[in-house]
C-alpha cells in the first residue's frame, strides 16, 4: 500500500493507534543489544507459550528497543489499560508464568520482581514502575521519546505516535526556507560532539547550488563507554529516515546515506527494515506524498575506524577509500561527499529534527541554557549505580545526573571523576560536580560534550592509567596522515608509560604538557586536535597523582602494577600454603602451618596468590 | 593499525570463488564498491587472503595497492583466518574501568595465542575489540555471537571449558 496523501497517512495513523488501545494488555519486551545480552529473548519466547499455554487472549506481547535500565535487563514492561505500567526487572523465562497468573489475569503485579524492589527506599506503589524511581523523574525525553515504547520493527507504531506527520507538514505547508528558518530559531545544536548549530549547516548546503547534493548521518558512534545512536536506531529507527528526509527538503537534495558501524548489527538490520517499510509506503523514493519531492536513503557499513566519526574522513570512506580526513576549508556544505554540497548530522541531531517541526522552534528553545537548546541524552557507565541511558535537559548538573539519576557510586566508594567526551574529552573533578552541564560550560572545564558518553570513576582509578588508555586507543585509531597526530599521540603514549612503568620525573610533566599544546594546535582533524584533552584535563586536577608516580613512585589508587608490592597480613593468613603452590615463579616462602612471606625480589606481580587466597591475607600497596 | 598478515596458503572453493565474482559483479562500476566488495569478500571466506583482494582489484578494475590500502586501513577487515570461536574483549572506557584488562589477560594466559591472534589448533582466535555498546553489562566479551557480561577473571576458565568440548 502507498501512503499518497496527508489523508492517507492519516488514515493509516488512525487504524495502528485502534489497534494499540484496542483494550488489550501490552507486554514490552526490552529487545535492544543490551536486552538481547542479557537474556531477553528466552522470555519473550516464555511469555508468548504462557499465554498459549493459559488461554489469555487478551495480553500481546511485542519488541521494543531500549528501555534505559541496562543494568536490570532484561526488562519487560506491562501495561494494563487504564492503570500505570508496571516494570519488571532482571527477568528469567521462570518469572514469567508467575506474572501471567497473577498480573496478567488476577490484575495484582508481583511487586518481588518489579524495578521497586531494587530501590534504595524499597518498594512503594509508585516505584514498581520506571517512571516513578528516581532513575526517570528528572528525564525528559525528547530524542528517546520512542524508545522502549514502540515496536522498532512496525511503521504502522511510529506512525500512531505522529510519525511522518513531520515530514507531511514540511512538505505541504512549509517551503525549505521556512524548515531551515524553524531550525535555526530552535538552537538545536549537533549532538555528536562540535555542537554546531544544525540550521546553520543546512542554510549553508541550501545555498550552495549543486546538481546533486548529499545528506549524510553519521551513525558511526566509536566513542568508547557511548551508546546513545545505538539506542535509537535500535529502538525509533524511523526517526532518523523521517529526519534526513525533512533535511532532504531542506537543502534540495534527493539521497542520503546512514554510514554505521558494523559493530551494531542490530541496528542495521533494524535500520534496513525500517528503510523497506518506508518505501512501500512511499514516504522514501519517488514522490513522497504526491508532492514531487523525492527522496532515497541508503546504509553505508563501517569497518571499524574511529577517525571515520570526523566528518570529512566519514565521506571518504562512504567514497569506497581510506577514511582519511581531509583538510578544511572547503567545508562539506561546500564540497562534501563526491565533491557535492552534503551535511552530516549525528543520530541523536536527526532524532530531535522531527519533534521541533511539530512542536515549533519556541518549545524547544524553552528548553535548556542560554545557548545550549533541549536535551541530552547520555550514556552513564562506569561505577555507578545505574548505569544506562539518560535524557536530561541541558543545564542538569553533574551531581544531579550522578547523585539523582544515577544513584550514586556504589560499594561506598567514593567519587574521583566523571568522564565525558570519549577519548577527545577530559574528566571532571568532584570540585566541579556543580557545573550545569552544556556544551560551553563543559569546554570551559577542560572537557566536551562529546556525543554523550558519561563514564563515572571511582577512588580505585588511576587517572594516569586511564590517560594512559585513552593515549592507547588513540595512538591506535590515529589515520597516519598527519605528523602531529601520527607521531606526537605516540610519544605522549611513551611518556605516560614511562611515569606508569615507575620511570618518570617531573620534567616529565612539563615535557608532556608542551607535546600536548603542540599537538593541539598543529594536527589535521578533530581527532589529533583533542586527542591530549585526557592528558590535558587529568594533569589540571589530578597533577598530584602524576607527582606521586614520578616522585614517590606510588600509584594512589593501586592500579600501576609496576608500583605495587604484595604482602601476606601475618594476621589474617591461616598458613594453608595454598599461595605457595599457586605462585608461578616461587616467591611465596613458607610450608603448611608456618608463616608465609613474599620474596619481593622474585615477584612478577601476576596477582595469582591474591586471587587463590580465601581469607584476603595478601595486601596489595 | 598494526595488522597481522597471514602467511598460511590460501584455500578456497570454487563455491566461494563463485560467490566472489558474484559480489564483484553487482557493484562493479559503482561509486564507492571497494568497501562493499570487501566486506562481502570477507563474509565469504571469514578473511581476506591476499589472492582474494587481487581477484577484487582485478574484477573492479581498480590498482590493487587501492585494495590493499583500504584493506589494512580499517580494523574489522581481517588479513589472517580468525579460530573456530572469536574471543572478543570489549576494552571500551566502560568495560576497562570495570576491570575489563584482567578478563583479558586471564584469556591471553590460558588461550596462549600465536603471533595471528589463533590458538595452534585453529580453535580460538583472541582479540581486544572497540566497545561494542553494551556497557551496562561491562565487562563483555563475545565468543561469535554470544555475549558474556558482568564478567570477572574468575568466570573465564568456567566459560571457555563449555566451549572445548563442542
Amino acid at each position: 500500500m502507498k501512503i499518497a496523501t496527508a489523508a492517507d497517512l492519516a488514515a493509516v495513523e488512525k487504524k495502528a493507534a485502534d489497534e494499540i488501545n484496542n483494550g488489550d494488555i501490552s507486554v514490552l519486551v526490552g529487545l535492544a543489544t543490551c536486552g538481547i545480552a542479557a537474556g531477553a529473548n528466552p522470555v519473550m519466547k516464555e511469555f508468548k507459550a504462557e499465554l498459549d499455554r493459559q488461554g489469555i487472549k487478551n495480553a500481546r506481547v511485542t519488541r521494543t528497543g531500549c528501555i534505559g535500565v541496562c543494568q536490570y535487563e532484561p526488562v519487560v514492561e506491562v501495561f494494563v489499560p487504564g492503570k500505570e505500567k508496571v516494570t519488571y526487572v532482571k527477568m528469567t523465562a521462570d518469572k514469567v508464568s508467575r506474572i501471567v497468573e497473577e498480573h496478567l489475569k488476577d490484575g495484582r503485579p508481583v511487586v518481588e520482581y518489579t524495578i521497586g524492589a531494587q530501590q534504595k527506599e524499597g518498594v512503594t506503589a509508585e516505584n514498581i514502575s520506571l517512571s516513578g524511581t528516581a532513575f526517570y523523574k528528572k528525564q525528559e525525553r525528547i530524542a528517546l521519546r520512542n524508545c522502549g515504547v514502540i515496536d522498532p520493527e512496525s511503521i504502522d507504531e511510529y506512525i500512531a505516535r505522529d510519525g511522518y506527520k513531520a515530514l507531511t507538514k514540511a512538505l505541504t505547508e512549509m517551503s525549505p526556507a521556512d524548515v531551515i528558518a524553524v531550525m535555526k530559531a530552535s538552537g538545536l545544536r549537533g549532538r555528536g560532539g562540535a555542537g554546531f548549530p544544525t540550521g546553520l549547516k543546512w542554510d549553508f548546503a541550501a545555498g550552495n547550488a549543486a546538481d546533486q547534493k548529499y545528506v549524510c548521518c553519521n551513525a558511526d558512534e566509536g566513542d568508547p563507554g557511548a551508546f546513545m545512536d545505538r539506542s535509537v536506531l535500535e529502538g525509533d529507527p524511523h526517526a532518523v529516515l523521517e529526519a534526513m528526509a525533512i533535511a532532504g527538503y531542506a537543502i534540495g537534495s534527493t539521497q542520503g546515506y546512514i554510514y554505521i558501524r558494523a559493530e551494531y548489527p542490530t541496528a542495521v538490520a533494524r535500520l534496513q527494515i525500517a528503510i523497506k517499510q518506508a518505501k512501500e509506503y512511499g514516504l522514501l523514493g519517488e514522490n513522497v506524498l504526491g508532492t514531487g519531492f523525492s527522496f532515497d536513503i541508503a546504509l553505508r557499513l563501517g569497518a571499524g575506524a574511529f577517525v571515520c566519526g570526523e566528518e570529512t574522513a566519514l565521506m571518504t570512506s562512504i567514497e569506497g577509500k581510506r577514511g582519511e580526513p581531509r583538510p578544511r576549508p572547503p567545508f562539506p556544505a561546500l564540497k562534501g561527499l563526491w565533491q557535492k554540497p552534503t551535511i552530516l548530522n549525528n543520530v541523536e541531531t536527526y532524532a530531535n529534527v522531527a519533534q521541533i517541526i511539530l512542536k515549533g522552534a519556541d518549545w524547544f528553545a524553552g528548553m535548556g541554557t542560554e545557548k545550549s537548546k533541549g536535551t541530552k541524552v547520555f550514556a552513564l557507565g562506569g561505577k555507578i549505580t545505574n548505569t544506562g541511558l539518560v535524557e536530561v535537559p541541558m543545564g542538569t548538573t553533574l551531581r544531579e545526573i550522578i547523585g539523582e539519576v544515577g544513584g550514586g557510586i556504589p560499594g561506598g566508594k567514593k567519587f574521583k571523576a566523571a568522564q565525558t567526551g570519549g577519548p577527545s574529552g577530559g574528566c571532571i573533578p568532584a570540585t566541579h560536580m556543580d557545573t550545569e552541564i552544556d556544551y560551553d560550560n563543559l569546554i570551559a572545564i577542560g572537557s566536551m560534550m562529546g556525543s554523550g558518553g558519561l563514564i563515572v570513576m571511582d577512588e580505585d582509578t588511576c587517572m594516569v592509567d586511564i590517560a594512559k588508555f585513552f593515549l592507547d586507543f588513540t595512538v591506535d585509531e590515529s589515520c597516519g596522515k598527519c605528523a602531529p597526530c601520527r607521531i606526537g599521540t605516540k610519544r605522549l603514549y611513551e611518556l605516560l608509560e614511562k611515569i606508569t612503568g615507575g620511570n618518570g620525573v617531573l620534567t616529565d610533566l612539563d615535557k608532556m604538557e608542551e607535546l600536548c599544546y603542540y599537538i593541539k594546535d598543529n594536527a589535521l582533524c578533530g581527532l589529533g586536535q583533542t586527542a591530549p584533552n585526557p592528558v590535558l584535563s587529568t594533569l589540571r586536577y589530578f597533577r598530584s597523582e602524576y607527582e606521586a608516580h614520578c616522585v614517590d613512585k606510588k600509584c594512589p589508587a593501586g592500579v600501576c602494577k609496576s608500583m605495587l608490592s604484595y604482602e601476606i597480613d601475618q594476621e589474617k593468613c591461616k598458613k594453608c600454603s595454598l599461595c605457595v603452590r599457586v605462585c608461578p615463579v616461587g616467591a611465596i616462602n613458607g610450608v603448611i602451618k608456618n608463616p608465609h612471606s613474599i620474596d619481593k625480589s622474585k615477584c612478577i606481580k601476576c596477582g595469582a596468590c591474591v586471587n587463590t587466597c580465601k581469607f584476603g591475607a595478601i595486601a596489595v600497596r | 593499525m598494526k595488522k597481522n598478515i597471514s602467511t598460511r596458503p590460501f584455500e578456497g572453493t570454487a563455491e566461494q570463488e563463485r560467490r566472489l565474482i558474484e559480489a564483484i559483479e553487482r557493484y562493479k562500476g559503482e561509486k564507492g564498491a571497494v568497501m562493499q566488495v570487501l566486506q562481502l569478500a570477507q563474509e565469504i571466506y571469514g578473511y581476506l587472503p591476499l589472492p582474494v583482494q587481487q581477484k577484487i582489484a582485478n574484477g573492479l578494475d581498480v590498482p590493487f595497492a587501492e585494495v590493499y590500502g583500504v584493506s589494512t586501513f580499517y580494523s574489522q577487515f581481517a588479513l589472517s583466518p580468525k579460530g573456530k570461536y572469536q574471543v572478543s574483549v570489549c576494552l571500551g572506557t566502560a568495560c576497562y574501568v570495570k576491570g575489563a584488562q584482567a578478563v583479558y589477560d586471564r584469556l591471553k594466559t590460558i588461550l596462549k595465542p600465536g603471533e595471528d591472534g589463533c590458538t595452534a589448533d585453529g580453535k580460538f582466535s583472541l582479540e581486544a575489540c572497540r566497545c561494542i555498546g553494551a556497557c551496562g553489562l561491562a565487562p563483555v566479551i563475545t565468543i561469535n555471537d554470544e555475549v558474556y557480561g558482568r564478567l570477572t577473571e574468575k568466570d573465564i576458565d568456567g566459560i571457555l571449558e563449555s566451549y572445548k568440548h563442542r
